[in-house]
C-alpha cells in the first residue's frame, strides 16, 4: 500500500466511497461540508456509482437515509453541530427502525453563541439515541473505521445505526499521510437487509405504532443489541487488522504507555494526539483513550484502571446541570462500590475550540497531586 | 366494492372516518405495486396496532414530519435496485404535510422525485384532539380554536396547499374528494402514469372534528363540493380545469350542518358567503 497525503475531508469520503453506497444524503454545514462536497464530485466524475441526493435540511438528511436504509440500501451521510441538534428526533427512529445507516459527526459546538468550532457537546447530546458512537483520533482511524462502521451496523444480530466521530477542523481540515485501500471488498460485501425491506413482493409494516408492552419489549431489544454489539466492534476491528494490518486498542478502548503509570489520562478523538506527545516523555502518566462511547465499554475501562490512583478526564463536552463532562459521570459510575478507586479529575477542555496545548496537559498532570476526588475544572485560554 | 381491498378491515378508525374512505378509495386506483409512506396521523395510529396491520401492501411509517423525506429515500433506492415500476406515495394529514411537514414536501417536488404526496384533509390535528391547523376553514372552532364571546373560531383563512404545490411547477396537481370517488380514481392513476412529482389534496370530512352525525360523511364532503367550500380541479401545464361543477348551494347549508360553525350568527354567514364568492371569482372565474 503506498502513502498518500490528503485532506481529512477528503480521505472521509474516499473511504465512503470504498464502501459502495447506493445513496450519498447531503445538506452542508460547517465543518462537514467537504465530505459531501467530495462525495458529490466522486459521483460527479463517475467514480461513485450512488446515488446523490441533495436534501432540503439535516431533518431530510436523515430521513432519507431511513427512508433508503428500509428500502433495502446501503446509504451514508454526515453532519455536525446543528445539524446533528436537527436530526434528533430521526436518530431515535432510525435506531428504534433497527437500520444500519452509516454517519460522520465532524464534532462541533452547539448554539448559543453560534460558534464553529470544535468539540463534543453535538454527538455526547445525542448518546442515548441508539447509535453506536466511535471517536477517532486521526484520518487514517476515520477511514478504517468507517469501512469497520458499515461491517458492525449491518451485523444480522446488531443492525444498529454508527456515527463516526472526527473533530471538526482538527480532523476534517488537517493534511495527513495515511494509507488508503484500494478496495475493500474483500472485508465488507454487498449489504443484503436480512430482514423487512419495502417490497410489494413481500409486503410488510414498518414503523408501526405499539402500546406499552410491545413497546418496552423492543426498546429492550434495542438495548440489548447495543451491549451486544461491543464484541461485534471488535471481531469487526479485529478482522480489519488481519486484512489491512492496523489496530486501534481493542476496536473499544486504546491503552497507550499505561503500564506500570500510577496516573492515567482519559480522553477521545485528536486530542489523544497532545496527550501521546506529553506521556511520551513521562514516567508517572499513561493514555486511556475511549474510541467506543457508545456502547460504554464499562468493563474494558475499569479493567484499564485497575490499580491506578489518578484518573485525569480530558472531555471537551458539559453536560449542564451536573457541573461536569459527561465522561466523568460515567467513569465515576462504574467505579461505584468498589474498593481501590481512584482518584477522577475531570476537565472541561476545547470548548468552542479552545487550544489543549501540551504545556497544559504537563501542567494538568504537574498539578493534579494537589487536587482531591472529585475535582472539576474548566481549563480557559490566559 | 371489491373483496380484496388493500386496507383490511379492522383498523380503529371512528365509525364515518372520511379519511379511511378516502384510503381505501386511493388503494384501489394505486393497486398493490405501491409503497405507502405514511406520517404520524389518525390513519397511521389507526391502522398499525404492532403486532397487526391493516396494510396488505409495503407501508412505512416514521415521523410526523419527514413522510415526504423518507419516500423520497424509498423512490431512490427503488430505482438504484431497478424497481422504477413500483409507485411511492408520501401520505399524511393536513397537519403533517400542510404544517409540520411542508418543508420536506417543498423539497421533494423541488428536487423532483418520481414520488405522489397525498394530503388527506380533515382540517385539524384530529388525533390529538382536534386542534387548529393549516388546513382548518375560517371561523371553524377547534380546541385550540375555540368559539366563545371574545373568538368566532379560528381567525384565519385555510392555507392554499394545491396553489403551493403548482408554484413548484410539477407536471401534475389535482384536488379531490370522497363524495367523488371515480373523478378521485381517475385522478390518483393519471398522477401515477406521469413521471416527477405530483400532488392529491383529498378533502376528508371528520365526523369528531367537525360534528355531524357518522353517517353523514358523504353528504357532508357532497355539500363542500357544492357550496364552494371545496373546489374540484386539476392543474397541468400551469392551466387549471374544474373537474366537478358546484350546484351553488348556499354555504349556510354546509356551516348549519356541522357543530363546529354553530356557534356563528346570520351576519356570520352572510360574511362566509361573501368571501366564498370571492375566492371562487379569484380562482376560477
Amino acid at each position: 500500500m503506498t502513502k498518500t497525503v490528503m485532506e481529512g475531508s477528503l480521505a472521509t469520503a474516499k473511504a465512503a466511497a470504498l464502501c459502495e453506497p447506493d445513496m450519498v444524503v447531503a445538506y452542508p454545514i460547517t465543518p462537514q461540508t467537504h465530505i459531501v462536497e467530495n462525495l458529490g464530485k466522486l459521483i460527479a466524475q463517475g467514480k461513485l456509482k450512488s446515488k446523490h441526493i441533495e436534501v432540503d435540511s439535516e431533518f431530510s438528511a436523515l430521513s432519507a437515509c431511513v427512508g433508503g436504509s428500509a428500502a433495502g440500501s446501503r446509504v451514508f451521510t454526515a453532519t455536525a453541530s446543528q445539524g446533528l441538534a436537527l436530526m434528533n428526533e430521526v436518530l431515535f427512529a432510525a435506531s428504534g427502525m433497527r437500520l444500519p445507516i452509516v454517519m460522520v459527526v465532524a464534532n462541533r459546538a452547539l448554539s448559543a453563541p453560534i460558534n464553529i468550532w470544535n468539540d463534543w457537546q453535538d454527538s455526547i447530546s445525542a448518546r442515548d439515541s441508539g447509535w453506536i458512537q466511535l471517536y477517532c483520533e486521526t484520518v487514517q482511524e476515520i477511514v478504517d473505521t468507517i469501512i469497520q462502521a458499515y461491517k458492525i451496523a449491518e451485523d444480522k444480530n446488531i443492525l444498529l445505526p454508527v456515527m463516526v466521530c472526527m473533530d471538526g477542523f482538527f480532523l476534517t481540515h488537517v493534511v495527513e499521510v495515511l494509507d488508503m485501500p484500494k478496495s475493500v471488498s474483500k472485508y465488507l460485501k454487498k449489504y443484503k437487509p436480512p430482514y423487512a425491506i419495502l417490497d410489494p413482493k413481500k409486503p410488510q409494516t414498518q414503523g408501526p405504532f405499539a402500546f406499552p408492552k410491545p413497546y418496552a419489549e423492543l426498546r429492550k431489544d434495542l438495548s440489548d443489541a447495543m451491549d451486544a454489539s461491543a464484541a461485534t466492534i471488535k471481531k469487526c476491528h479485529d478482522d480489519y487488522a488481519k486484512l489491512f494490518n492496523r489496530t486501534y486498542g481493542n476496536g473499544l478502548i486504546e491503552e497507550y504507555r499505561t503500564k506500570n503509570k500510577k496516573t492515567i489520562i482519559i480522553t477521545m478523538g485528536s486530542l489523544a494526539g497532545n496527550v501521546k506527545e506529553v506521556v511520551d516523555k513521562r514516567d508517572d502518566t499513561g493514555l486511556l483513550r475511549i474510541k467506543c462511547f457508545r456502547p460504554f465499554p464499562k468493563k474494558d475501562i475499569m479493567n484499564a484502571l485497575k490499580g491506578k490512583e489518578t484518573v485525569i478526564i480530558l472531555e471537551k463536552n458539559i453536560s449542564l446541570g451536573t457541573s461536569c463532562g459527561a465522561l466523568f459521570d460515567e467513569i465515576r459510575s462504574i467505579h461505584c462500590n468498589i474498593e481501590d478507586t481512584p482518584k477522577i479529575l475531570d476537565y472541561i477542555v476545547g470548548i468552542g475550540g479552545m487550544d489543549c496545548r501540551t504545556d497544559d496537559i504537563e501542567n494538568i498532570i504537574n498539578q493534579s497531586k494537589t487536587k482531591k476526588d472529585g475535582h472539576i475544572e474548566w481549563l480557559m485560554e490566559k | 366494492m371489491k373483496k380484496d381491498e388493500l386496507l383490511a378491515p379492522g383498523h380503529r378508525t371512528c365509525a364515518g372516518c372520511g379519511p379511511a374512505i378516502a384510503i381505501r378509495m386511493l388503494l384501489r386506483a394505486t393497486g398493490p405495486n405501491t409503497v405507502i409512506c405514511n406520517a404520524t396521523g389518525c390513519i397511521e395510529v389507526t391502522t398499525t396496532q404492532y403486532p397487526t396491520t391493516s396494510w396488505k401492501i409495503p407501508w412505512i411509517h416514521v415521523l410526523f414530519e419527514n413522510a415526504a423525506s423518507v419516500a423520497s429515500g424509498i423512490r431512490e433506492a427503488l430505482d438504484m435496485q431497478g424497481k422504477s415500476d413500483v409507485n411511492v406515495i408520501a401520505l399524511g394529514g393536513d397537519g403533517g404535510m400542510m404544517d409540520i411537514g411542508f418543508r420536506a414536501i417543498s423539497g421533494l417536488w423541488e428536487r423532483g422525485h418520481n414520488v405522489l404526496v397525498i394530503t388527506y384533509d380533515n382540517e385539524s390535528y384530529a388525533n390529538t384532539g382536534v386542534q387548529r391547523s393549516g388546513g382548518t376553514p375560517w371561523h371553524a372552532s377547534t380546541s385550540t380554536t375555540p368559539s366563545g364571546s371574545a373568538s368566532k373560531g379560528k381567525d384565519q383563512w385555510k392555507k392554499d396547499m394545491p396553489a403551493i404545490a403548482a408554484a413548484h411547477h410539477i407536471p401534475y396537481v389535482a384536488t379531490a374528494s370522497i363524495a367523488q370517488p371515480f373523478d378521485l380514481d381517475k385522478k390518483v392513476k393519471k398522477a401515477l402514469s406521469i413521471k416527477g412529482p405530483k400532488y392529491i389534496h383529498i378533502h376528508c370530512p371528520c365526523t369528531i372534528g367537525w360534528r355531524f352525525d357518522e353517517s353523514k360523511t358523504i353528504e357532508i364532503a357532497k355539500l363542500a363540493l357544492d357550496t364552494k367550500m371545496c373546489a374540484l380541479y386539476e392543474i397541468e401545464n400551469h392551466k387549471k380545469t374544474l373537474t366537478y361543477k358546484p350546484k351553488g348551494t348556499p354555504v349556510k347549508e354546509y356551516l348549519k350542518a356541522q357543530a363546529r360553525f354553530r356557534h356563528l350568527t346570520d351576519e356570520d354567514i352572510e360574511e362566509y358567503q361573501k368571501r366564498i364568492d370571492e375566492v371562487w371569482a379569484r380562482d376560477f372565474e
